[in-house]
């Protein structure tokens, strides 16, 4: 099986005319050629950037030299600094309370049967398929109105008025995570064999400790990938964000978004590095978290 | 027993229920009310049914291109949409397909360096090419360093279209890379033996085989890309606009909420018949094949 999958038969009883033979190598060369074409259209912008962060030179793109100034800089940029500790507290929050709540979800829709489960199921699937801008205008929308009816109820005005800010971002993050968090999570869910579970009940284990016994361990690996998605999500996310946030309540992407809309600059490269690079270092731990599961649910 | 399972279920549903419900199900019905209300100056609306924001958005213009310029946004943004999916199938069928035949080894190199773009900031990647395109960017400053005249690129639908297939290229990569890989090439052999050309094994074959894998890439990369709003704004300037933009638009300087709120209405309604659509008839062809 694996090697027909490898080898398509050039070698069969037919003989391969030449027109064929000719296809077939003009053929591969244009798959390669295509491939690294690809490649370095989505990789180079990106290493341009990165390279570019040491550019010592405050014309962007000229290079002149090697240097860290610009890193140095934004240590001591305050809008970003505090733009940067808003994006944590956020991405923390949103991802324990989602991580919490979408795998509780994900139980309820793969262990259980009841009414209005089908279109539970549809409004679940709203934050991933709805487009981010819609959310956006809809939420500042509902806001505004909510906040409003609030302030107005509790007769609050001034500097005590609610208004959106960090809450309001942290309150969307989770909504949008717990949709993806529970995805995840119920596809671990579906893929495990029920007979593990059943097993445990007939040796006289109550439904509590099979979940907490068998069912949570097994399940762990999916709920930790589905925190880590939630955790870049809510990091890497700009277009909601930019509808609900409000005064002191900038997250790192929307202080960039600011800076981007000016002008380019040396200093957007630095800090669009650090972003990248620990993305990049989010995915390769969770690869790495993931193998060493995997190597320990096969023991 | 009955009482205590169904204590379970509402508890576990009950505060994934509550954010869904209240911050996506309620803003949306939200949003539909809005755009059959009366407009309030500087943002906001008067709770007085009108008709107005959806006239506006049909009324005809004769100094527009098209009935009006509202209109025209839409028609490109979908025209757009079009484009940006047939790139990036025409790239990304190709690359998939070199990727499923690779050593085990270099398919997982290929598949982490296609995934790496799903989880870096899109703002981030996107600025990247502004930084290539821009009038004072890398291009040009090769260029007038090697003594060419300087290109304006950016703020124009080329930088634009570039910086949508750039962000839809991997979503369309994915979904093909699972409907290859998973393809037996047996049937491929069996079409040899009976004498078909390549071409004709690709088209008879391989194509309806992976079809499933191309209508959800495409599905993916034509929604992601119809609603996109950073792209426009950052390598189009705002003078290039698509719907997205014209939406944030409305809620932002232009203060016309109701208006707004049609214009999401209309482009969610347009989406779903086009997305229902498109299924129909790629489910049909399916059966045909």
């Amino acid at each position: 099986m694996t090697a027909a999958r490898r080898t398509p038969s050039t070698d069969a009883d037919v003989p391969i005319q030449r027109s064929d033979a000719r296809f077939l190598r003009w053929g591969k060369r244009t798959l390669g050629l295509n491939a690294v074409l690809a490649l370095f259209f989505l990789y180079a912008p990106i290493l341009v950037l990165v390279i570019f962060s040491f550019n010592d030179s405050k014309l962007a793109a000229r290079w002149e030299g090697f240097t860290l100034r610009w890193y140095g800089s934004l240590l001591q940029n305050e809008s970003i600094l505090h733009a940067t500790r808003n994006s944590l507290v956020v991405a923390l929050i949103s991802t324990a309370l989602a991580t919490v709540f979408g795998t509780m979800t994900a139980l309820a829709m793969e262990r259980f049967r009841f009414r209005g489960r089908r279109v539970y199921d549809g409004l679940l699937y709203l934050p991933i398929i709805n487009p981010e801008i819609v959310t956006g205008v809809s939420l500042l929308a509902f806001f505004s109105l909510t906040l409003s009816a609030l302030n107005q109820a509790f007769n609050l005005s001034g500097d005590s008025a609610l208004r959106t800010g960090l809450v309001t971002v942290t309150l969307t993050h989770i909504a949008f995570n717990i949709a993806f968090v529970a995805v995840v999570v119920r596809t671990t869910l579906k893929n495990f064999r029920r007979s593990l579970e059943e097993a445990a009940q007939d040796l006289g284990a109550n439904e509590w400790v099979t979940f907490r016994r068998v069912t949570l361990p097994l399940i762990a690996p999916g709920i930790l990938a589905g925190a880590l998605l939630a955790f870049t999500l809510s990091l890497d996310n700009f277009v909601i964000t930019f509808f609900v946030t409000g005064p002191g309540g900038a997250t790192l992407p929307i202080e960039v978004f600011g800076l981007i809309r000016r002008a380019i600059s040396p200093e957007i490269n630095a800090v669009s590095t650090i972003m990248l690079t620990i993305s990049v270092a989010l995915i390769v731990g969770s690869q790495v978290i993931m193998r060493r599961r995997g190597v320990m649910s096969d023991e | 027993m009955e009482k205590r399972r169904k204590l379970v279920l509402s508890a576990l549903l009950l505060p994934g229920a509550l954010w869904i419900v209240l911050l996506y199900v309620a803003p949306s019905i939200l949003i539909v009310i809005y755009s059959f209300l009366t407009r309030q100056m500087g943002g906001g609306v008067i709770w007085a049914f009108s008709l107005d924001a959806y006239q506006k958005l049909f009324s005809y213009n004769p100094d527009s291109r098209f009935i009006n310029d509202f209109v025209v946004i839409f028609l490109r943004t979908f025209w757009w949409g079009l484009l940006t999916t047939f790139i990036c199938l025409a790239v990304g069928y190709p690359l998939a397909f070199f990727i499923t035949r690779q050593k085990a080894g270099t398919r997982a190199v290929l598949l982490f360096l296609i995934i790496i773009p799903f989880w870096t900031n899109f703002l981030v990647r996107t600025y990247a090419w502004k930084f290539i395109l821009n009038n004072n960017g890398l291009i040009n400053v090769i260029l007038s360093s090697l003594g060419f005249r300087r290109i304006p690129m950016i703020n124009t639908p080329f930088a634009v279209i570039i910086g949508l297939v750039y962000g839809a290229l991997p979503f369309m990569v994915l979904p093909l890379y699972a409907a290859l890989d998973n393809f037996n090439y047996r049937y491929v052999e069996a079409a040899q033996d009976l004498g078909a050309s390549y071409l004709t094994v690709f088209r008879k074959v391989f194509w309806p085989l992976t079809l499933p894998g191309v209508v959800t890439g495409s599905l993916l990369v034509f929604i992601l890309t119809i609603g996109q709003f950073v792209v426009p704004v950052i390598l189009g300037g705002g003078k290039v606009s698509m719907i997205g933009n014209l939406l944030a638009q409305q809620f932002g300087m232009a203060f016309d909420w109701p208006f707004g709120s049609a214009i999401a209405v209309v482009f969610i309604l347009l989406m779903m018949i086009g997305i229902v659509y498109y299924i129909r008839v790629e489910a049909r062809k399916e059966a045909s094949s």
